[in-house]
C-alpha cells in the first residue's frame, strides 16, 4: 500500500513532533510540526523511494499537507496519467 | 495614541488621500516636507521618525492598503512599493517603519477572517490610522521565526501570552503589536499563531535591550519581555505558516526592497549632483568620478527593474492562495530580497566613492554617510545567508518547468 509505505517515509524524515502512527491520514502534517525544510527531505525521500518526480505544479503546501495528499500526489505521477 | 505626537504637519497642505495615485503623489510630499528635514536628527538621535509617521496618519496613507469597503485607500501592492521607495529616498527609518506597518496591516486583512472583531478592527485602524509592530523573533529560537518556544494560555474566553523579543521595532509607539506563538501548551514548535496584542492596559512591555545601532536608528528596534492579557477572539484565523508564506514573506521582501530602492536612488542623486557641480566649475572637462556615474545608473536600473517586475508578478496573484504557496513563487521573492540587499549596499559604496569626501563626511550637501550604514541593515538585520540557505533546501526539489 503506497499509504504505508508514504506513512513511514513521514515518519522517518518528517521530524514530526508527534509519533506518525498517532496520525490518521487527512491530519495536518503542519500542525504536527512539519517545517519547510523537513518537508523538503520528505519530498526528496517520496521521489526516491516511488522514482517519481513531483513537477513544479506540485511543489505547494497543499500537495503535502496530509498523508492522504501526498498519497493522491503519488498516484497520479505512478499512474501515468497525468491531470487525472 | 501612545506616543502623544498631535503635533501638526504645518509644512504640509491639509490634503487628505483618497485613491493609490493620490497617496503616492501625498507620500512624496510628506517625504519632501517633513521626512527628509527631520533624516538627519532622527538617525542622530536615534530617535522615532515622529513627525513623519504623524504628518503619514495626518494623510491618511497609514490606512492606505486597508480596502475600500473598510474605509481604507484600497492601494494595491505595487502602489505600496512606490509609496516605500519614495519615502526611502527622503528619511529610511520612515520608510522602514511605514514599511513594517503594512506587513503588519496586511497579515490583518489577509488572514484575520471574517469575525466582527478583525471587521471592526480594520475600520478601527482606518479611522484611527492604527500603527502597527510586530513580534516574531523570540530568545533562544536561533533567528528562526518560523519557530516559537512561547504558547498561546487560552483560560476561558481570554489568552495569556508571554514572550521574550529580542528586537520589537518602535514597540513604545505603536498601538498594537502582532505575536507570534504556538497555538497551545502543546503544539509543535512550528505549529504558530500571530495574536493582535494592542499597547493598552491589557499588554506590559518590559525593555530589555537598547537600540544604537549602525544604521536604521530611528526604527527604536530594542529587545523587549512582553505580556498579554487579551480575549481569545484576537487571534488570526489562518495558521502563522499559511500568514508568513502568503503575506509577510512577500510583503517584507517586496517592500524592503522597495525602500531601499529609495536609500540607492538618492545616493545616486547625490552622485549625479555631485559629477554635474565638477563639470560646471570646469566647462569642457569630464569630472573624474563621470565613468562610475554612468556605470552605477546602470546598476540602479537592474535594482528597480527587479522590484517592479516583482511588484507586478506578487500583484498578479494576490489572493492566489494556491500560486502564493508554490515554491517557485517563494523563490523569486526570497531572489529579490538578497539581490536587492545586496545592490543596495554596491551602489550607494559606488555612489560614495564618486562623492569622495564629500560624501564620506555627514555635513554636505553630497553625504551618502547615513545612506550607507542604513543600507548595510538590508543584509544583517535579515540575513541574506538564511534567506539564501531557503532558497538552497527548496532548490533540492525545485525543477523550472
Amino acid at each position: 500500500m503506497p499509504h504505508d509505505r508514504i506513512r513511514s517515509i513521514v515518519g522517518e524524515h518528517g521530524r514530526l513532533s508527534v509519533a506518525v502512527d498517532k496520525l490518521d491520514d487527512t491530519a495536518s502534517l503542519y500542525q504536527a510540526g512539519l517545517t519547510s525544510h523537513a518537508s523538503v527531505n520528505l519530498m526528496l525521500a517520496i521521489e526516491e523511494s516511488f522514482g517519481i518526480e513531483f513537477p513544479e505544479r506540485m511543489l505547494r503546501r497543499r500537495t503535502f499537507e496530509s498523508i492522504a495528499s501526498i498519497a493522491g500526489a503519488v498516484g497520479e505521477l505512478t499512474s501515468g496519467s497525468p491531470g487525472a | 495614541m501612545p506616543n502623544g505626537q498631535a503635533m501638526t504637519a504645518l509644512t504640509v497642505p491639509h490634503l487628505v488621500a483618497r485613491t493609490g495615485p493620490d497617496a503616492i503623489a501625498l507620500a512624496g510630499q510628506v517625504a519632501r516636507a517633513v521626512a527628509a528635514p527631520a533624516a538627519s536628527s532622527v538617525d542622530r538621535e536615534s530617535r522615532f521618525p515622529s513627525e513623519a509617521i504623524t504628518a503619514l496618519r495626518e494623510a491618511r496613507l497609514v490606512g492606505a492598503l486597508v480596502p475600500t469597503r473598510f474605509g481604507g485607500l484600497g492601494c494595491s501592492i505595487i502602489e505600496m512599493a512606490e509609496i516605500c521607495d519614495v519615502l526611502g529616498q527622503h528619511c529610511a527609518n520612515t520608510a522602514m517603519v511605514y514599511a513594517m506597518h503594512q506587513i503588519q496591516v496586511a497579515a490583518l486583512m489577509r488572514h484575520g477572517g471574517s469575525t466582527p472583531f478583525f471587521e471592526c478592527l480594520l475600520h478601527d485602524l482606518v479611522d484611527r490610522q492604527l500603527l502597527l509592530a510586530s513580534a516574531t523573533s523570540e530568545v533562544d529560537v536561533g533567528g528562526d521565526v518560523r519557530r516559537s518556544i512561547c504558547a498561546v494560555d487560552q483560560r476561558g474566553e481570554e489568552i495569556h501570552l508571554r514572550k521574550q523579543a529580542p528586537v520589537i521595532s518602535y514597540a513604545e509607539q505603536a498601538d498594537a503589536i502582532l505575536v507570534t506563538a504556538r497555538r497551545h501548551g502543546e503544539a509543535a514548535a512550528s505549529d504558530q499563531v500571530l495574536v493582535f496584542a494592542p499597547t493598552d492596559a491589557r499588554t506590559t512591555l518590559t525593555r530589555t535591550t537598547g537600540w544604537d545601532a549602525l544604521g536604521l536608528r530611528g526604527t527604536c528596534s530594542s529587545g523587549y519581555l512582553l505580556e498579554t492579557h487579551v480575549p481569545a477572539t484576537h487571534v488570526l484565523a489562518d495558521g502563522y505558516d499559511e500568514i508568513s508564506a502568503h503575506t509577510m514573506l512577500p510583503v517584507s521582501h517586496l517592500l524592503w526592497s522597495a525602500l531601499w530602492l529609495g536609500i540607492a536612488t538618492d545616493a545616486v542623486n547625490r552622485a549625479r549632483a555631485f559629477v554635474r557641480d565638477a563639470a560646471r566649475r570646469i566647462p569642457g572637462s569630464m569630472p573624474p568620478g563621470a565613468t562610475r556615474l554612468a556605470e552605477v545608473v546602470g546598476t540602479l536600473q537592474t535594482m528597480r527593474a527587479q522590484i517592479h517586475d516583482a511588484a507586478r508578478a506578487y500583484h498578479a496573484i494576490f489572493d492566489d492562495r494556491d500560486a502564493l504557496s508554490s515554491m517557485s513563487f517563494a523563490l523569486r521573492m526570497n531572489g529579490l530580497k538578497v539581490q536587492s540587499a545586496t545592490l543596495v549596499v554596491q551602489i550607494v559604496a559606488q555612489a560614495m566613492a564618486i562623492c569622495g569626501i564629500a560624501g564620506y563626511k555627514a555635513d554636505t550637501k553630497y553625504s551618502v554617510e547615513r545612506h550607507l550604514r542604513d543600507a548595510y541593515s538590508a543584509g544583517i538585520q535579515i540575513n541574506n545567508d538564511r534567506v539564501l540557505a531557503a532558497s538552497a533546501s527548496m532548490l533540492l526539489v525545485h525543477r523550472d518547468d
